[in-house]
């Protein structure tokens, strides 16, 4: 693909306008307690069951932070190739809302634990890179629920106090599916750390998302609107869209953007204005004071870069290196840790005389397509990666044909049965003894005369239709590409 | 015995392990004085009943290895206590029951003592002179209608006045120190994070530091040394080696150097102040210090660096008290009309003052002429008590600019009362302790305090020049019960 095809731009009459999109994305920590206390994050709780008195701002109650979320903070960091600061600060952002029961929330604004690093995107048109600006820890909020009582807004706190890390990217995307492959990326390394499990439909991962635009080939920015809370990719990527058309609409008909903060209305399909620049917050930032600035050691962190797992960039480049799989094979295989693991297990448990080739195809192939076809992660596959293994070597070591493996694969599913038992059971082992193809051969020439002459004289059409009845008579196990060799000297 | 009252904490402690007493005759002794002062105004909420059954059960079983075997304590309303209303002496929290236990009082109560009740207070200890309480005035035991001083004003007044052995307030700029100094009683403010602030009701974060207030030097050092612990669920609480303080207290002070900063020589500051420090610095030469003149150069920014921070603090402190979660809720027509209401009706008029300014020195535009400011100069005062500590062991001062005054006298002018707090703010800024010491009397007879600052985490160093002073200053407080009928 040429470069130019991809670019994302708007076009208007005869100008072109081309997207920028920066994203502060919000991963809630994969820990068991919050940021400051000791409550549980568990998802689905009934409400307010997980709720300290610190959680609820109790008189006198007071923040300590969790080490663990400081860990993953800086793990993640050092998965975005990110400077860790070994001094960092928590400050208060001050404002009222029922679900904020501090009536702050605790954040880092000067001084966040990462400062700026990198992500590499897989783009069609070739690799991509994405600035990180910073990455900051913060507490989340509760849950307001305004939809129980036609009177009152009922609050859930146990969301409150839930650490967050919000990654804030560079300026630097410029359409709608590079969006999608940084959201992707970033989902794709945190799950490689276990430092966030990625979920958005739990809310582990949502995003505001900033755009501009500007005329093709400027330079300056333009002026930015920020549509918050975005909870899906596709609603991202049609957010963008609309946005983007919208503030191009209004250069066009020669009006000036306001900034302001944006909501996208996902039943309308478009973004309306939230509050103005003006409207703004005065969020009044300080540092904590009852919280120490924090201060990590370069041995912490050293022993925290000693535990980081290969992650999907290094994999790629390893499974390229190691098993000569395409760059587009590799990037399916890493692209999920879990895929990445199953299949690296396949490998292993496949033994000496292994087809990395076929197993790939066969993971891409067919067992994605039952997984998609139950709605399953790999991690739920009904089918283990050692008797997937177990499989692959049969079709390998021609003990069944490849159709026939469909037909072990199918039968498999049920309980995650031995496929070698299967095959031993239906007797479904491929036929690879040339001489009992030979006499099945010699009788299906003999039964078809007419058709051997004619392929003789030059109807090699027909040399198919052989094949086909010797697979036929042979109920499928013939080894199909003995039954071609004999075929071809017999014919 | 009628006179157990008028015991101090030591002697009741030692009547106690010496069976002379018991904790229900102790116990009943000050609830029934304290139901006879009901003038002072001292307690917000007494917890009498259910203090005299635990003292009749401390007797059945008593364990007399405590430090504070059986005794029973009235407490500042600004530690939560357990199933005790909590107040902060705000109408915002007149209906606050907590279910948990501050650490320091926790740790009272694990040597044995006993609550008596919660005792009166500045609303959210903001005030000095304890005026600004939504429960009312408190009376200075000293004389009618003149204030104890605040913000721990209830609980000055109870111990001066006999309602109480012993007490904890909380000082943030001065608040058991310059009650203490206004009621002839000794308190004393703790390094900050050697007490937790775990349970106590934050006014400034930074600044606040529970301390007890006592009768004498030894008592007090008691206390310190059952409620200064480290604690994990307060990560500015520090793990340092705390001493025995009571056991250790010496009053041994030859060769100690003391520092006299000329700065706190104030513009029109009376007569009688100047002559009271004087006294002291003979005082400490009788005891065999020696002292010597210092400098603290930035000691006039004090007051104004601590009227920013402080109620910057505030204003984030206070934000919790919404209406939302507990305490008091206006009814309002909507969730900001409800927050409007809430505040404007639960929260006094000085608690309004400071998270105004709070509020305005924080915004955008603000922050960094007033607040980033403000912290720089904190750096500079401490800067100047660092450089001081390497010339003197501790500082003598006065702990007040005047004796008490009356009630009502300075309530219209908020600035001449923040005035008050001018020799106190610093050891705050600094997070240094600082302990008062009655020392003599004004010529209306009342009680006039001086201040010991010490280093970092030497509370007992301070103690001990306190414990010398004391027996050469042989102060006499004139207590007339002239509120009991």
């Amino acid at each position: 693909m040429n470069k130019k095809n991809t670019e994302y731009l708007i076009n208007r009459k005869d100008n072109q306008y081309e997207v920028v999109i920066g994203l502060e994305v919000h991963a809630q920590v994969l820990s068991e307690s919050k940021l400051f206390s000791s409550s549980s994050t568990k998802f689905g709780a009934e409400p307010n069951t997980q709720v300290s008195l610190v959680d609820a701002a109790f008189p006198g109650m007071l923040p300590v932070i969790n080490e663990f979320c400081i860990k993953q903070a800086i793990k993640t960091g050092i998965g975005l190739n990110a400077k860790i600061n070994k001094r960092s600060v928590f400050d208060r952002k001050n404002y009222f809302y029922a679900d904020l029961p501090q009536g702050y929330q605790i954040s880092q604004f000067k001084d966040p634990i990462v400062g700026e690093g990198k992500v590499i995107l897989d783009m069609p048109n070739g690799q991509k890179e994405v600035g990180i600006e910073r990455l900051h820890l913060e507490q989340d909020a509760g849950k307001s629920i305004h939809d129980l009582d036609p009177q009152n807004t009922f609050v859930d706190l146990n969301r409150s106090g839930v650490a967050l890390m919000e990654i804030v990217s560079k300026p630097d995307l410029r359409s709608p599916d590079e969006v999608n492959a940084y959201i992707k990326k970033l989902r794709s390394i945190m799950r490689y750390l276990g430092t966030c499990d990625g979920n958005m439909q739990e809310g582990s991962l949502r995003a505001d998302v900033n755009v501009s635009v500007r005329p093709k080939g400027s330079k300056e920015f333009g002026t930015r609107c920020e549509i918050k809370n975005v909870n899906s990719i596709k609603f991202m990527q049609m957010a963008i869209e609309y946005e983007a058309n919208r503030q191009v609409d209004l250069i066009e008909e020669g009006k000036t953007i306001d900034q302001e903060t944006r909501l996208f209305d996902t039943k309308k399909n478009e973004t309306r204005s939230m509050r103005s620049k003006e409207d703004a917050h005065d969020y009044r930032y300080f540092p904590d004071p009852d919280l120490l600035p924090l201060e990590v050691s370069e041995k912490f962190i050293e022993e925290l870069k000693n535990d980081i797992p290969e992650l999907p960039d290094d994999k790629k480049k390893r499974f390229i290196e190691e098993f000569k799989l395409s760059p587009y094979e590799a990037n399916i295989l890493v692209s999920d840790i879990d895929i990445a693991k199953y299949f690296e297990e396949v490998v292993a448990k496949m033994g000496k005389n292994k087809d990395i080739k076929l197993a790939v195809n066969w993971i891409t192939g067919e067992l994605f397509a039952i997984l998609n076809s139950k709605g399953l992660e790999i991690s739920q596959s009904p089918v283990s990666s050692k008797n997937f293994a177990i499989l692959i070597n049969l079709i390998k070591n021609g003990t069944i044909s490849g159709k026939i493996a469909k037909t072990v694969f199918e039968l498999m599913i049920d309980g995650d049965k031995d496929p070698q038992k299967i095959v031993e059971e239906k007797g479904l082992k491929q036929q690879s003894d040339p001489k009992a193809l030979e006499a099945l051969i010699d009788k299906i020439i003999n039964e078809n005369r007419e058709k051997a002459i004619e392929y003789k004289q030059g109807k090699e059409k027909l040399f198919g239709f052989f094949v086909g009845q010797a697979m036929k008579a042979s109920g499928g196990k013939a080894n199909p590409q003995l039954i071609n060799e004999i075929l071809k000297k017999k014919l | 015995m009628s006179d157990i009252t008028k015991q101090s904490l030591t002697e009741l402690v030692e009547n106690i392990k010496n069976k002379k007493l018991s904790s229900t005759d102790v116990t009943k002794a000050f609830i029934q004085r304290s139901e006879k002062s009901s003038e002072l105004n001292a307690y917000i909420t007494d917890d009498f009943a259910p203090a005299l059954d635990k003292a009749k059960k401390f007797d059945q079983n008593p364990n007399l290895d405590l430090k504070l075997p059986g005794i029973p304590m009235a407490v500042k309303d600004l530690f939560c206590t357990k199933n005790v209303k909590t107040t902060a002496g705000s109408k915002i929290l007149n209906n606050f029951v907590p279910t948990y236990e501050s650490t320091v009082t926790e740790n009272i109560w694990n040597e044995g003592a006993i609550l008596l009740g919660k005792l009166n207070c500045d609303e959210f200890a903001m005030g000095s002179s304890n005026e600004t309480s939504h429960f009312g005035n408190v009376q200075n035991p000293i004389d009618k209608n003149l204030v104890p001083g605040g913000s721990s004003g209830g609980s000055a007044s109870a111990v001066a006045g006999q309602l109480t052995p012993i007490t904890i307030g909380t000082d943030t700029g001065g608040s058991i120190r310059q009650p203490a100094s206004f009621t002839g009683i000794v308190g004393l403010k703790p390094t900050y994070g050697s007490c937790s602030r775990y349970g106590i009701v934050a006014f400034a974060s930074s600044l606040d530091q529970a301390g007890p207030m006592a009768q004498n030097v030894k008592d007090c050092a008691l206390l310190q040394e059952v409620i200064s612990t480290y604690d994990s669920k307060d990560s500015t609480s520090i793990n340092f080696k705390r001493n025995h303080y009571s056991k250790e207290l010496t009053k041994n002070i030859k060769g100690k150097k003391i520092g006299i900063p000329k700065e706190y020589r104030v513009d029109g500051m009376p007569k009688e102040i100047e002559d009271l420090w004087q006294k002291g610095i003979q005082y400490v030469k009788d005891c065999g210090a020696e002292t010597i003149d210092i400098s603290l150069p930035h000691t006039s920014y004090a007051l104004p660096t601590y009227y920013i921070v402080a109620p910057a603090e505030a204003s984030s402190n206070l934000a919790r008290y919404d209406g939302v979660k507990y305490g008091y809720r206006a009814k309002g027509e909507n969730l900001i009309d409800m927050y409007e209401k809430t505040r404007s009706e639960g929260f006094g008029a000085e608690v309004q003052r400071r998270i105004m300014i709070g509020t305005y020195v924080l915004s955008s535009g603000y922050y960094d002429a007033y607040y980033l400011k403000a912290q720089k100069v904190r750096k500079l005062i401490k800067n100047d008590f660092d450089e001081a500590y390497k010339k003197v062991d501790a500082i003598l001062t006065p702990s007040t600019p005047s004796s008490a005054f009356k009630i009502g006298e300075k309530t219209n002018d908020p600035v001449s009362m923040y005035l008050n707090d001018i020799f106190t703010v610093p050891v705050n800024l600094a997070g240094l302790p600082g302990i008062s010491i009655p020392a003599g009397h004004d010529t209306k007879g009342y009680p006039l305090g001086l201040q010991i600052i010490g280093k970092a985490f030497d509370e007992q160093n301070i103690l001990n020049i306190a414990f010398a002073m004391e027996e050469k200053i042989n102060f006499k407080n004139k207590i007339t019960d002239w509120w009991i009928k």
